[in-house]
């Protein structure tokens, strides 16, 4: 079996033959290697702690954006309220920005709890096998002459290290599947960060990073959606509430009509 | 003899599915080779599977190498492809 699969293999029998590197005395080879496996687990339940804190961070960032998104929605509405369409608009795009950003968190979160499932499964099964070489070491020494304990010990060390490399390899990709996801949760901090959604008022102001990201965006047609259905909402159901600035200005007592003219049912 | 599919568990082979083994795997090789992502992606799995179903799971605490080491089953087009080419899955 060449090719992949060949190739696969001697990457981990040169990780697991660095584990019988110091192999003079075989009680103290043994000693040295249940040490270093024992260490190994930890570093294992180290990066499996590191995938879970960063899967809270995106839930985290997740619940943030929810909240933006549901405030957006009402800074839309009262927004349109008051007669001001550009600033509807522009909280309408934000929200849409928002949105598309809890889509993709959404499947991040999925993809690492997948990973640490996966994480947590094999260290398991590294755990129950350093428990039976810890076992068998005692066997060793008591039982088998130097000679013979060298390739007992060769045999267990091998079945032990290989499950640390692979430990070893679900790790790394875990990790690198989390480095892409930062470059992601930065993005959506520098959305909180840019202070868009706390502020009403600064909307439709100066142009920040957001409003570049918008314009390049091709969510006008969603955004215009949104728009309409919020102007029928409005229009239907507003009751009796008197917008702040009504359009017509002196036409007092007639209803006021939706901010713009353009036929939308 | 034992397969192990990273990321997943050893299985015990009898030693006759070797051939039949070894022939998927050249399936794989030789769709990484032609550039072949869907064919790749098919062959990998059916290599996967033929192991899952016909072998015998090792284990837990079972001290023992692998005859054979194969990659997991997320691999992507992509990672295999560098796999095949040398660079290896495993960093050292």
């Amino acid at each position: 079996m060449a090719g992949l699969t060949g190739r696969m293999s001697t990457v981990v029998k040169a990780k697991v033959s660095k584990l019988l590197d110091r192999a003079e005395d075989p009680a103290e080879t043994l000693d040295y290697s249940y040490q270093k496996q024992v260490e190994q687990l930890q570093n294992v339940k180290k990066g499996i702690a590191d995938v879970v804190t960063a899967k809270k961070r995106l839930q985290m960032q997740e619940k943030t954006l929810q909240q933006s998104v549901v405030k957006l929605d009402t800074q839309a509405r009262q927004a349109l309220s008051a007669g001001n369409e550009d600033l509807a608009r522009t909280a309408l795009e934000r929200k849409n920005v928002a949105q598309t950003e809890l889509q993709g968190l959404d499947t991040q979160v999925t993809e690492l709890e997948e990973q640490q499932q996966k994480l947590t499964d094999s260290e398991q099964k590294l755990r129950a096998k350093i428990e039976a070489f810890r076992t068998k070491k005692e066997v060793i020494k008591a039982q088998y002459s130097a000679a013979e304990a060298q390739v007992r010990i060769s045999e267990a060390a091998t079945g032990v290290g290989e499950q640390m490399a692979d430990v070893g390899l679900a790790m790394q990709r875990a990790v690198d599947k989390t480095e892409n996801m930062k470059a992601r949760a930065d993005a959506v901090s520098e959305l909180e960060q840019a202070g868009t959604f706390d502020d009403i008022t600064q909307l439709g102001g100066g142009e920040d990073d957001i409003d570049r990201q918008l314009k390049q965006l091709s969510s006008q047609p969603a955004v215009d959606d949104d728009l309409a259905k919020l102007k029928s909402e409005l229009g239907q159901g507003s009751g009796g509430e008197t917008p702040q600035i009504a359009p017509g200005g002196d036409a007092g007592a007639s209803t006021p009509a939706p901010p713009s003219e353009g036929g939308q049912s | 003899m034992i397969v192990r599919i990273s990321g997943e568990d050893q299985y015990r082979l009898a030693d006759e599915k070797t051939a039949e083994l070894n022939e998927l795997d050249n399936a794989v090789v030789s769709a990484c080779e032609g550039g072949d992502e869907q064919g790749y992606a098919e062959t990998f799995a059916s290599l996967l599977d033929y192991v899952r179903k016909n072998g015998e799971r090792v284990a837990d605490d079972e001290l023992a190498g692998s005859d054979l080491i194969l990659p997991p089953a997320d691999l992507s087009f992509e990672e295999a492809g560098k796999a095949f080419n040398g660079e290896g899955l495993i960093p050292d």
